[in-house]
C-alpha cells in the first residue's frame, strides 16, 4: 500500500527463527536439569540444544543484518534498538546487583551477626567465634585459604581492561570520521585487550584453585568471589564475540560514519562490562 | 482469505500470511502475539484453577481426604507459579500488545521478532515447569517463594524450577524491553506523554518494574542452584550466609512483582469506567503520578514480607511506614475512579460492572494489606489464612477481575461481534457472589490463627473452609461460562460497530471492528 515510504516503520515479515529456537532452550535447560540431577543424557541434549539455539542467534542476526545492509531501517527503527539494548543493559546491571547486595549483605549483616553482634542467634549457632572479611564462615573455621590479593593479576585486568575501553573509544571516533583502517585496529586491539584479559582470568583461576586453596566452595568469600567474576567473566566473553562480529562487519565495509548502531550497541555493552568490572576491582578484590 | 487474491508483497499488508502454522508459530504481529498471549493466559488459568480446586477440595472437611499432604504442597507450590508467570502476567502481556499500538497510533510494536521470542519463551518455560509434576519426587513442593534451606529439599524438580524460573523471567523482560520501546518510540504525532491513555501509562511502569526486579530474581535462584549443585554458601550460615538473605533478595524483587501484577489493572479500570460514566478520567495527571509513586515505593517496602523472620526495629519501623505510604496513591486512584462516576450518566455493562466491582473487591484487599503492614499486628498474621485472603482480593477480585473486564470491553473490537450481554452479566454476578464467599471467610480463618499451606486443619476452623470450598467450586464451574462466553462471540453475534460504546474514546474505537490486521501504517494525526 502506500507504506512504502522511507518514513515507513519497518515491521518485518513473520519469521521462524525465534521459534526455531525454543526447542533448543528447552533441551539446553532440560538437559542442564538433567545433567544436575546426574542423568547421563543431559550432557548431550544440552549439546543439541545449545547448538540449536546458537543456529537460532546466527540465522536471526544474519535477518537484521541484510535487512541493516539493504537500507530497511529508518531513523525511528535506530531508535527503538537503541531503547532495546540500553534497558538490556539495564537488566543486565540489576542482574549484577543481586550478586554485589549479596557481598555486602554478607560483609555488613551475616558475618558481624554471626561473631556475636546478633547474640541471640550467634550463640546457638557458633558461640563466641570471631570472624573477619575474608571468611569461609563459621561452619569452615579449620579451612585453610588465601584471600586473591588486588595487586598483582586484578591489577594488570584492570588496566587492560580500561584500555580496551580507550581502545574502543579510538575506534569509534575512527567510525564517525569514516577512517576504516583506524576502526579496524582499534577493534581489534580491543578484542585482543578482551581475549587476554580473559586468559589471566583464567591463569587466577587456576592460580586461585592449585596455589591459594581458594574455591567456590570456600564459604561466602568463595562464593561471592567466583561468582561475581565469573559471571563478568560470562559478559566480557559475549562482549568479545560481539566485538568480533562487529569487526567482521567493519572489514566487509558495513556501516557508515552517520549510521553505525550495531557497533554503538556492542561499544555500549563494552562499556558496560568494564563499568561492572571497575566495581568488582574495588569491592571484591580492593576493600 | 482474502489475503491471498493479492502477490505475496501485498498481503503483508492486508491479512495474515495463509496456514494455521505459519501464522501462528512465526508471526511477528502485535494483534496475533497479543491472541497467542490471552490464549495461553486462559489455559494456564484453568490449569492453576484445577490446582486450586484440588486445595479446595482437600480443605473441604478437615483431616486426610484426598490427596497426600506432600502433593497438597505441590499443588499449592504449582498453582501460585502458575498463576502469577502464566496467567496474569501473560494475560497482560497479551492485551498490552494487541492494545497498546493501537491506542497509541503505531503500526505495530517496537521489536516485533523479538515480541515473538518472548512469547514462545512461555510454553518453553512452562513445559519444564509442568514436567516436573511426573518426575520422581514430583513438582516443588516448597512454596512458590522458594524460600532455602527447604527448597533445597525438593527432588528431581529443583533445577528444572530454577530454570523455568530463568526461561519465564527472558520472556518478562524481552516483552517488558518491547513494551518500553514502543511507548517511548512509536507514539503517533501529537501523541505526547501526557495525552496517552491510562492503560499505556500504566505498562510503561510496569515493564520498567519488570525490566528492574526480574534480572533480580534470577539472581536470587542462581545462587539456589549454585548453593545446591556448586558449594557455594549464599545461604548457609555455616559457610558465613545467611538463609534470609535469600528473603530480602526475593522479596527485593517480589515486592513489585506484586504491582507488577495490579498495575495494568489500573490502567484497564482506568478505561473502563469513564467509558461506562460518559465522563472523562477525573484526575488524570494525578493518576499518572499515583502510578508512579507507587511504582517507587514498591522498591523500598519488601521488608513487610519479613516482619516475623528478624528486622532490627529500625528496619521493622522503616518498612511498616513506607508501607503504609503506599495507601497514599491508591487512594488517590480509588478517589479518582470514584470521582468519574460522580454524577456521570452511568450504564452497567459487563465490564463495568467488573470494573466496579474491581473498586469495592480491591480496596477491600488493599485494606487487609494496610493491616498486614502494621509490624506488631501482623507478627499475628504472618503465614495465616488471613494474607491469603489478602492478596486473593487483590490478585483474584483485583487483577484477574480487570483481566475480564478488559476482555468483555475490547473483545467487541477484537473479534467484531458483541459478546450476549444476558451471559457476561451471569458470568459476572455468579463469580462476583462465589468469590467473595471463597475468600472472605478466610479472614476469619486466619485471625482465628489458622496457617496456610497446610492439608489439615483443626476442627473448629470446619465451618468457614467448607463454605470457602463451596465458593471455590461456584466460581471455578462460573469460569467455564467465561470460556463459553468467550468462543460464542468469536463464532458471531450482534455486528459491534466501529465505536462499539456510546462513551468510548481513543485510537483504537476510531477503527473498524474487527480492527484490520494491520493498523495505523501511516501515524494519524493527533490533536
Amino acid at each position: 500500500m502506500s507504506s512504502h515510504s522511507k518514513d515507513a516503520y519497518f515491521v518485518p515479515e513473520d519469521s521462524r527463527w525465534p521459534v526455531f529456537g525454543i526447542p533448543g532452550i528447552v533441551l539446553l535447560a532440560a538437559g542442564f536439569g538433567v545433567f544436575l540431577n546426574g542423568g547421563s543424557s543431559g550432557m548431550p541434549m544440552m549439546v543439541i540444544g545449545g547448538i540449536i539455539t546458537l543456529i537460532m542467534a546466527v540465522m536471526w542476526f544474519r535477518d537484521v543484518i541484510i535487512e541493516d545492509v539493504t537500507g530497511k531501517y529508518n531513523a525511528q527503527v535506530d531508535v527503538s534498538f537503541r531503547q532495546g539494548m540500553a534497558w538490556f543493559i539495564f537488566a543486565e546491571v540489576m542482574f549484577f546487583a543481586a550478586f554485589f547486595g549479596a557481598l555486602f549483605y554478607a560483609r555488613v549483616f551475616s558475618i558481624p551477626w554471626l561473631s556475636g553482634g546478633d547474640p541471640a542467634t550467634s550463640e546457638f549457632l557458633w558461640d563466641s567465634v570471631s570472624l573477619s572479611w575474608p571468611t569461609a564462615g563459621p561452619g569452615f573455621l579449620d579451612l585453610d585459604f588465601t584471600p586473591m590479593g588486588a595487586w598483582a593479576l586484578p591489577t594488570i585486568n584492570t588496566t587492560i581492561l580500561l584500555t580496551s575501553g580507550v581502545t574502543l573509544t579510538i575506534a569509534h571516533h575512527a567510525m564517525k570520521h569514516n577512517d576504516r583502517t583506524k576502526v579496524i585496529l582499534g577493534l581489534a586491539a580491543t578484542v585482543l585487550l578482551g581475549s587476554i584479559f580473559m586468559g589471566v582470568q583464567m591463569y587466577e583461576y587456576v592460580y586461585a584453585y592449585q596455589e591459594l586453596n581458594l574455591r567456590m566452595d570456600t564459604g561466602i568469600y568463595g562464593s561471592t568471589f567466583f561468582m561475581l567474576t565469573g559471571f563478568h567473566g560470562v559478559h566480557v566473553f559475549l562482549g568479545v564475540i560481539t566485538l568480533l562480529v562487529i569487526l567482521l562487519r567493519v572489514m566487509r565495509g558495513h556501516f557508515t560514519a552517520e549510521r553505525h548502531f550495531g557497533f554503538e550497541a556492542a561499544a555500549w555493552y563494552w562499556h558496560f562490562v568494564d563499568v561492572v568490572w571497575l566495581g568488582l576491582f574495588i569491592f571484591v578484590y580492593v576493600i | 482469505m482474502t489475503a491471498t487474491t493479492h502477490d505475496t508483497h501485498d498481503a503483508h499488508h492486508h491479512g495474515p500470511p495463509p496456514g494455521f502454522f505459519k501464522r501462528w508459530l512465526f508471526t511477528t504481529n502485535h494483534k496475533d502475539l497479543g491472541v497467542l498471549y490471552m490464549v495461553f493466559g486462559l489455559l494456564m488459568f484453568f490449569i492453576g484453577g484445577a490446582m486450586a480446586m484440588v486445595i479446595r477440595a482437600e480443605l473441604f472437611q478437615p483431616g486426610l481426604n484426598l490427596v497426600d499432604p506432600h502433593f497438597f504442597n505441590q499443588m499449592t507450590t504449582m498453582h501460585a507459579l502458575v498463576m502469577i508467570f502464566g496467567a496474569v502476567m501473560p494475560a497482560f502481556t497479551g492485551l498490552a500488545n494487541w492494545l497498546i499500538p493501537v491506542q497509541i497510533g503505531a503500526p505495530d510494536m517496537a521489536l516485533p521478532r523479538i515480541n515473538n521470542w518472548a512469547f514462545w519463551l512461555l510454553p518453553a518455560g512452562f513445559v519444564l515447569l509442568l514436567a516436573t509434576l511426573f518426575l520422581p519426587g514430583g513438582a516443588p513442593a516448597g512454596g512458590w517463594t522458594m524460600y532455602p534451606p527447604l527448597v533445597l529439599q525438593l527432588g528431581d524438580s529443583f533445577p528444572f524450577l530454577i530454570l523455568a524460573v530463568h526461561i519465564l523471567g527472558i520472556s518478562s523482560i524481552m516483552g517488558s524491553i518491547n513494551i518500553v520501546a514502543t511507548i517511548l518510540n512509536m507514539r503517533a504525532p501529537g501523541m505526547t506523554l501526557m495525552k496517552m491513555p491510562m492503560f499505556v501509562w500504566a505498562w510503561l511502569i510496569t515493564a520498567f518494574l519488570i525490566v528492574a526486579v526480574m534480572p533480580v530474581l534470577a539472581g536470587a535462584v542462581t545462587m539456589l542452584l549454585t548453593d545446591q549443585y556448586f558449594g557455594t554458601s549464599f545461604f548457609s550460615a555455616a559457610g558465613g550466609g545467611d538463609p534470609v538473605m535469600f528473603q530480602h533478595i526475593f522479596w527485593f524483587f517480589g515486592h513489585p512483582e506484586v504491582y507488577i501484577l495490579i498495575l495494568p489493572a489500573f490502567g484497564i479500570v482506568s478505561a473502563i469506567i469513564p467509558t461506562f460514566a460518559r465522563k472523562p478520567l477525573f484526575g488524570y495527571s494525578s493518576m499518572v503520578y499515583a502510578t508512579a509513586s507507587i511504582a517507587f515505593l514498591s522498591f523500598i517496602v519488601w521488608g513487610h514480607h519479613m516482619f516475623t523472620v528478624g528486622m532490627p526495629l529500625a528496619g521493622q519501623l522503616f518498612f511498616m511506614y513506607a508501607t503504609m505510604l503506599v495507601a497514599v496513591p491508591t487512594g488517590v486512584k480509588i478517589f479518582n475512579w470514584m470521582a468519574t462516576m460522580w454524577q456521570g450518566s452511568m450504564t452497567f455493562e459487563t465490564p463495568m460492572l467488573f470494573s466496579i466491582a474491581f473498586v469495592l473487591l480491591f480496596t477491600i484487599g488493599g485494606l487487609s494489606g494496610v493491616m498486614l503492614a502494621l509490624a506488631p499486628v501482623d507478627l499475628q498474621y504472618h503465614d495465616t489464612y488471613f494474607v491469603v485472603a489478602h492478596f486473593h482480593y487483590v490478585l483474584v477480585t483485583g487483577a484477574v477481575f480487570s483481566i475480564m473486564a478488559a476482555v468483555y470491553f475490547w473483545l467487541p473490537k477484537w473479534t467484531g461481534h458483541m459478546y450476549d450481554e444476558k451471559l457476561g452479566k451471569w458470568h459476572f454476578w455468579l463469580s462476583t457472589i462465589s468469590v467473595n464467599v471463597l475468600f472472605f471467610p478466610q479472614h476469619f480463618l486466619g485471625l482465628a490463627g489458622m496457617p496456610r499451606r497446610i492439608p489439615d486443619y483443626a476442627v473448629q476452623f470446619a465451618e468457614f473452609n467448607m463454605i470457602s470450598s463451596i465458593g471455590g467450586f461456584v466460581f471455578g464451574l462460573a469460569q467455564l461460562l467465561f470460556v463459553y462466553i468467550i468462543v460464542k462471540c468469536v463464532r458471531g453475534g450482534q455486528k459491534a460497530s466501529s465505536g462499539v460504546w456510546e462513551g468510548a474514546k481513543g485510537l483504537e474505537w476510531t477503527l473498524p471492528s474487527p480492527a484490520p490486521y494491520h493498523t495505523f501504517e501511516t501515524p494519524p494525526a493527533v490533536k
